[in-house]
């Protein structure tokens, strides 16, 4: 699975100004909201990489940086070896066609006027693939095919009401397939489809990733489906990543306070536990990104800060094989 | 089932949409009962007539839905036949109160927090201003929020903020039962870890007793001394929190499925298992065993005969061919 990074992104960064009052402007004050606030990472040929996190960390934002849909305010993001930051717009579309994504919300993400088949065609024409319309016709089935809407003739003809939340999902991920990307971005791809189709989507996008080699980038707040669907886990907080590694180690040697919290917080099925309270070891909740605290953004919440938490931004250090954790507790 | 710690009992609940496609049979034959100072849970995929149930229990089923049947008792009192005025002052908020799903996010964006709770005190209880006011700070540190907030507007809260506005409201009248739907669905893990510690306290110390909805296993767990599962409209197991979740495990194949098909955390598996297809239309249900098409233990007789409800141990009922000999 070790291969060449596919995916690099280098300090990566995206701050959106605020709105300013009279006396700013007059001031020539600025704040923003930092996003992302500096992120590092890369992703191998082949891999899925999760991005786990509360809402407001950043998640959501950096997938849409990686598909090119923000400009990122600072650093670099390349792939395949080329630098694909800044990008004019006929390499825009080339990019898209290798890069593509499956939105969270399957009810709003699908045109409703159209049939799965012109869901799946227009990408298709848009990027002037196929010839004629049995080519494109051959294409599209073998799409469906791909996310087992089997017979795909059946599922060709249905609009979007006529299908559940699981099969638009997969009509979704088809439309990506259709232009044979070599990642894909899925940003909550399964949160608000039923639990018992979940585990069917998520096989179904795993056994299409193996089949035809794809990279993954999984943006998502469940930790529990991230270790079984991913590799390689970052969890991010206020715009940073706090700590990286391979998915069963950071869940079962998690170091970052926060990254225990999130772990601790999950529910489990398991019996007598309805009378007692969970102890979840962080305080309060996550503060606004217009507004980052000084030093590790996380020591306001932290169970175990020390004064240097206060002051100090910790930087990733390595604390095991591809173990990569943010913190001061590291001695 | 008669027990006199029933607070409430539900018996044979018939609740159907008269829809232009038909009769559809969203609550079919359920009965169940909740003790005094209990959590019950309700779990089922969506459409599978969850929130249908409790909305029947408040007398809330939106057109073209009707309770066609079925006795709801509320310590011996039927509600059924009371009216619609005789419901609002008497039994709503007063007795039974429920935070609905996606409420947090129905707070009048115009209206400070105070003036919203307000509304719902002065619409039931004659009470003077300044008491109210207290009463409202009252319920808000209760559920763990500051005095200020009463000023504040919903868009100044956050996602946990206004879900504890919501579960405050509903306690406002001092209801002894609580119905929660889905209230942790929309928000991040730790927040959910925080709104469910909140509802097990408050129970504890108002002594209510809860229904708590959601389609998730792993977090009925962390509440539900007993589980109602329910699918396609009608029961199919009810069990305590340690025959569900304990060695044994369900005994319903769909709880059984539903619950292989919940990931866990500190386990890792190669391959999660799922339920193929999806629930039945219920304008026209399945014969028999309503599950059966989707059940990979079918035998001849659930195609034609409906099972009911058996004990197969103590306080463990099933409705299922399979797992009841006779």
């Amino acid at each position: 699975m070790i291969s060449e990074p596919i995916l690099k992104v280098e300090n990566l960064k995206e701050w959106f100004p605020v709105r300013r009052t009279i006396a700013q402007i007059l001031k020539g004050e600025r704040t923003w909201i930092k996003a992302v606030d500096g992120i590092t990472f890369s992703i191998n040929q082949g891999e899925i990489f999760g991005l786990v996190g509360e809402s407001g960390c950043g998640k959501t934002t950096t997938g849409k940086l990686i598909m090119k849909l923000l400009e990122p305010s600072e650093g670099k993001i390349i792939f395949k070896g080329k630098d694909v930051t800044h990008l004019e717009a006929d390499k825009l579309k080339e990019y898209r066609r290798n890069v593509q994504m499956v939105f969270q919300d399957p009810y709003a993400s699908i045109n409703p006027r159209f049939r799965a088949q012109d869901v799946l065609e227009e990408p298709l024409i848009i990027h002037q693939m196929g010839e004629t319309r049995a080519e494109r016709e051959k294409i599209i089935r073998r799409a469906l095919e791909e996310v087992r809407l089997i017979p795909p003739e059946e599922f060709m003809e249905r609009f979007p009401h006529m299908l559940s939340g699981g099969q638009r999902q997969r009509v979704a991920t088809a439309r990506t397939l259709v232009l044979s990307p070599s990642m894909i971005v899925a940003d909550e791809p399964v949160s608000m489809i039923d639990l018992s189709t979940r585990a069917e989507i998520l096989h179904m996008m795993k056994t299409v990733q193996r089949e035809l080699g794809l990279t993954y980038l999984y943006v998502t707040h469940d930790l529990s489906t991230a270790r079984y669907f991913t590799d390689r886990i970052a969890v991010m907080y206020l715009g940073k990543i706090v700590e990286m590694g391979g998915a069963d180690e950071i869940i079962d040697n998690a170091f970052h306070p926060y990254t225990k919290a999130l772990i601790a917080a999950v529910c489990e099925p398991i019996p007598g536990k309805s009378n007692t309270i969970k102890e979840v070891p962080i305080k309060g909740e996550i503060p606004s990104a217009a507004n980052i605290p000084s030093g590790c953004r996380f020591h306001p919440r932290c169970l175990y800060v020390k004064p240097q938490c206060q002051e100090d931004e910790p930087i990733l250090k390595e604390i095991d094989l591809g173990h990569q954790v943010a913190c001061h507790l590291i001695s | 089932m008669a027990d006199t710690n029933d607070i409430l009992k539900v018996e044979n609940l018939k609740i159907n949409f008269f829809t232009r496609k038909g009769k559809v049979y969203a609550v079919d034959d359920v009965s169940f009962s909740l003790k005094k100072g209990e959590t019950l849970g309700l779990v089922g995929e969506s459409g599978c007539g969850k929130t249908t149930t409790v909305l029947g229990l408040m007398k809330m089923i939106p057109p073209p839905g009707k309770i066609t049947g079925g006795r709801i008792l509320i310590k011996g009192e039927d509600i059924i036949p009371l009216s619609e005025d005789e419901m609002r002052e008497k039994i709503r908020w007063e007795k039974i109160s429920m935070v609905f799903q996606g409420a947090m996010n129905c707070l009048t964006p115009v209206y400070t927090i105070g003036k919203q709770m307000m509304e719902t005190v002065q619409e039931h209880k004659e009470m003077e201003y300044l008491q109210a006011k207290k009463r409202i700070i009252n319920y808000l540190n209760l559920v763990g929020l500051p005095e200020d907030i009463i000023r504040r507007y919903p868009h100044e809260l956050s996602g946990g903020m206004k879900q504890r506005v919501v579960i405050a409201t509903a306690l406002f009248l001092e209801p002894e039962i609580v119905i929660c739907d889905e209230p942790t669905t929309a928000l991040d893990v730790v927040v959910q870890a925080q709104i469910i510690n909140l509802i097990k306290r408050l129970k504890k110390k108002l002594g209510l007793s809860v229904i708590f909805i959601t389609h998730d296993l792993a977090t009925e767990a962390e509440v539900a001394d007993r589980l109602l599962v329910m699918y396609a409209g009608k029961l199919v197991e009810i069990g305590t929190n340690e025959q569900i979740y304990g060695k044994r495990g369900p005994i319903h194949p769909y709880t059984e499925k539903l619950l292989k098909a919940t990931p866990r955390l500190h386990e890792k598996v190669e391959e999660l298992s799922f339920i193929p297809g999806t629930p039945p239309d219920l304008v026209d249900p399945p014969s028999g065993c309503r599950f059966h098409p989707r059940c990979l233990e079918v035998m001849e007789k659930c195609k034609k005969d409906i099972p009911s409800l058996i004990e197969v141990e103590p306080g463990h009922w099933i409705a299922c061919w399979r797992n009841t000999n006779d």
